[in-house]
């Protein structure tokens, strides 16, 4: 829809509109904070902005309501066998690509192994991991047939085997590394499938148009199930990496929606458009790793309990940002299913934590004459600056000296993958709704476990958890094992992160969640 | 002067060599690669990465294919945008680049020009203080300051004109852009020129043509401006290359699907093939633009041929 400015030109565009059809177009503007890597889900590469437009044109076997709450999607029903490790989907009757074509198991299945197939080089194929023999197909040590998916009663019938049970694999299943891809299409086009021209989609929505780095549109998929009950025409998703800009497109009227906006701006945004302005707690743990490493301070479990009892949270979330981070003494963030966040040591009026600070520091041999010296290291970013510059002026009274060096962001992770730091900024935003998403980071040996922290007794309730059934069993493991990590003081805990979004007043379906999605299919405009 | 611009792109193969084989090493020692990020991938899953980008092979190897690709005109797939070929991102993006550019270029030589003159013939007086005092803001503020300010004025305060976006490059999407982008170039256009037009009014036929009795308009029409635009147009040759090529703030801040984001942003994401692609193409549009102003040159000047 071309954007209305005035009057008149809202006018006459009503009327046009009015002559075509009885009801006026309704196109959804969005502003996302980047680009979409590819619409073949296996070539994604991990962005936020990536998943509100794949889950907007494809449809897993569940989707997600407005509150976030899993609900059927391509399969109406399923079961889940008593050993927790087999589930068989029942796909509707009605579900359908965007070409007229049934979506079926059988697409599933190519869906899954084309995620998996080495070839396709896929970055999240480790999600599906948990399905049996993902891992060795992933590898090229087994075929793709041997991945432990069937299609069952013509294609009606989806049955998943796991390697265990795995009771967030619901959640998991939100993800679009679970979406089926369209075999038929993928067979008539090859790669090119995934163009404009060939491509199918199976969601509410199905793709128009991509000016690369500029503007995705797509219009109501009217082959969709629900077709009827979808309010949009279609969405435009326009990238906009640059927060400030998106803000003013969002305040002329642009924009309806602007996915994210700069922490600097709240206070400002909530005195002009309060109405507008979202804030909400997010699934997103914003941390310091501490090297575990031998030779590096931050091995001395003194210095890091020393570091931590220090720190004010409620100082870096209030007054350096502008209370748009949340203050966290847990690894794992409020808001996660079925889970009680735990919470890192911390007891004691702020002078007797300073006094028990210096103690255990001169335990650990720094004083005055040997003071303790920290190599900090973050990524260039304003945010993650003024965090590092204040988490050094509040150790400042302990004579630790912080040196800090900051990075762009491949290099910074890449340092610390190499553990050259003592102390480094990090971030977690949940993959799906589980605790075991943020716990498996400190478990021995794992890639994003940045600062090697190793614990048997961790190790051991993790894997534990990982075989438990029984969902109250398996949190009570779980949180024995963040509540292990935290007395380790294994990472520094600081904030959780929100969700930041501007939405105009006058839409209906949005309703913000812990997991900041929000699918086009449910967001109408208020006559 | 066939033969002259024939020798002239004969010589830019060499220095292309360089400059394609220098960056190709360049953005291999930098550290990181394509696929480090936020999260560190299980080493199976980084073993595919590699083996699908032929970045486990030897780095020679690697240069070789490159080269080998580059010479059947394939700059590559995109590392990043995957839906997309490198000269697919490019041929999509130059055009809106070029547009916003051009007309920003031309903007600033509309204006810049006659301001620069009429300051130089107008010295020390309140117009070339005026002229000379806005050139030298315009030069001093940088354009990621004006681009908000102008966003924020002309789109959300004033509601004039849209606050960014392309829209197939509708006209009131352009306005903004294209003055951000000429606010520099008329500044510094203007005060070259004004310098120029000075040391050729100063000059000796100059005082000739004026004690020959010709009209003052004449002196500076027919004689002055010629030879006084020589530096501004040396300067356009590169100035050309680099502002049609785009200018990742100005794209950022307006949202518009230039190539000139594709220069940081291949950088930042280590995509190694766009790094490639950007390179090879400002390079050869360097070449092409300082050719075209040696030829312009010899137009404008007859003491310079190029005969041989």
């Amino acid at each position: 829809m071309t954007q209305i400015r005035t009057p008149l030109a809202g006018a006459i565009a009503l009327a046009s509109a009015l002559l075509v059809s009885p009801v006026a177009a309704q196109t959804l503007n969005l502003g996302v904070t980047g680009e979409l890597a590819s619409f073949d889900t296996s070539q994604v590469s991990g962005g936020i902005w990536e998943s509100q437009i794949l889950m907007d044109v494809y449809e897993g076997l569940v989707k997600k309501a407005p509150d976030g709450e899993v609900l059927p999607g391509m399969a109406t029903s399923w079961e889940v066998s008593d050993d927790g490790k087999t589930y068989t989907f029942h796909i509707r009757e009605d579900a359908a690509w965007s070409d007229g074509e049934p979506v079926t198991a059988e697409d599933f299945v190519f869906g899954w192994q084309h995620l998996l197939a080495p070839k396709n080089a896929s970055k999240y194929a480790y999600m599906l991991y948990p399905v049996v023999n993902a891992e060795a197909v992933n590898t090229g040590k087994k075929p793709l047939d041997a991945l432990g998916v069937a299609s069952l009663d013509d294609g009606r019938t989806f049955q998943v085997e796991l390697t265990s049970p795995t009771p967030y694999f619901l959640q998991l299943l939100t993800h679009y590394t679970a979406y089926p891809a369209p075999k038929h299409a993928v067979e008539e086009y090859g790669k090119n499938w995934v163009k404009l021209d060939n491509i199918v989609t199976n969601g509410a929505f199905t793709p128009e148009e991509w000016v690369s780095q500029s503007r995705i549109s797509v219009s109501r998929n009217p082959e969709y199930y629900d077709a009827d009950e979808i309010a949009l025409d279609g969405v435009n998703y326009y990238t906009i990496e640059d927060r400030n800009a998106g803000v003013s497109r969002f305040r002329s009227g642009e924009l309806d929606i602007m996915r994210e906006y700069s922490s600097s701006m709240y206070g400002m945004l909530q005195e002009e458009l309060p109405e507008a302005t979202h804030m909400a707690p997010y699934l997103g743990s914003y941390y310091y790793v501490f090297n575990h490493r031998e030779g590096h301070p931050t091995a001395d479990p003194k210095v890091r309990e020393a570091l931590s009892l220090v720190v004010r949270r409620k100082v870096l979330s209030e007054q350096i940002m502008g209370g748009t981070f949340l203050p966290s003494r847990s690894f794992v963030p409020e808001g996660v299913h079925h889970y009680d966040v735990q919470q890192i040591p911390q007891e004691g009026s702020m002078d007797e934590r300073m006094a028990r600070a210096r103690q255990l520091l001169e335990e650990a041999g720094y004083g005055p004459d040997n003071p303790l010296h920290l190599r900090l290291r973050y990524n260039t970013n304003d945010e993650h600056k003024k965090i590092a510059v204040a988490l050094a002026a509040m150790w400042r009274p302990l004579g630790v000296e912080v040196e800090m060096i900051n990075s762009e962001a491949t290099v910074h992770y890449q340092t610390i993958a190499e553990g050259d730091f003592d102390i480094a900024r990090a971030g977690w935003i949940a993959d799906y709704n589980d605790a075991e998403n943020f716990l498996s980071l400190l478990h021995s040996g794992v890639g994003n476990n940045y600062g090697a922290y190793s614990n048997a007794e961790f190790d051991d309730l993790t894997d534990q958890a990982a075989r438990t059934l029984d969902a109250d069993e398996r949190e009570a493991l779980l949180e024995q094992a963040e509540q292990t990590a935290l007395n380790d003081y294994a990472v520094l805990p600081l904030l959780y992160y929100v969700s930041r979004n501007l939405v105009n007043p006058a839409i209906s379906g949005w309703e913000d969640n812990v997991e900041d999605d929000h699918p086009s299919r449910w967001i109408s405009f208020d006559q | 002067m066939l033969s002259y611009t024939l020798k002239r792109l004969l010589q830019a193969i060499p220095t292309m060599l360089i400059v394609i084989t220098i960056s190709f090493f360049l953005m291999r020692i930098a550290p990181g690669g394509p696929f480090d990020g936020e999260r560190a991938l299980p080493p199976e899953i980084e073993a595919n990465l590699m083996a699908a980008y032929h970045l486990d092979e030897p780095l020679p190897m690697q240069y070789l294919r490159y080269m080998g690709n580059l010479l059947q005109g394939d700059f590559g797939p995109s590392f990043k945008y995957k839906d997309f070929s490198v000269t697919e991102l490019i041929m999509q993006g130059f055009p809106v680049s070029l547009e916003i550019g051009g007309l920003a270029i031309l903007l600033a030589l509309l204006l810049g020009l006659p301001l620069g003159v009429i300051a130089a013939l107008k010295r020390n007086s309140t117009i070339d203080y005026l002229v000379m005092g806005t050139a030298l803001a315009g030069i001093a503020i940088p354009n990621f300051v004006i681009a908000p300010i102008l966003a924020l004025v002309f789109g959300v305060l004033l509601a004039w004109l849209p606050a960014g976006g392309w829209n197939g490059g509708a006209l009131p999407n352009l306005v903004l852009p294209v003055i951000a982008l000429s606010i520099q170039q008329i500044a510094y256009i203007a005060r070259m020129m004004r310098a120029s037009m000075i040391e050729v009014l100063g000059s000796h036929y100059i005082r000739t043509a004026r004690a020959k009795g010709l009209a003052e308009s004449q002196v500076i029409w027919r004689h002055a401006l010629r030879p006084a635009l020589l530096p501004v147009t040396s300067y356009l040759g590169p100035a050309v290359a680099g502002i049609i090529t785009g200018s990742v703030v100005i794209e950022q801040i307006f949202g518009i699907p230039g190539i000139g984001r594709y220069f940081v942003q291949g950088a930042l994401n280590r995509d190694y093939t766009l790094v490639m692609g950007t390179v090879v193409f400002y390079g050869a549009l360097i070449v092409l633009m300082n050719l075209l102003v040696d030829l312009i040159y010899s137009a404008l000047d007859p003491q310079i041929r190029h005969d041989d």
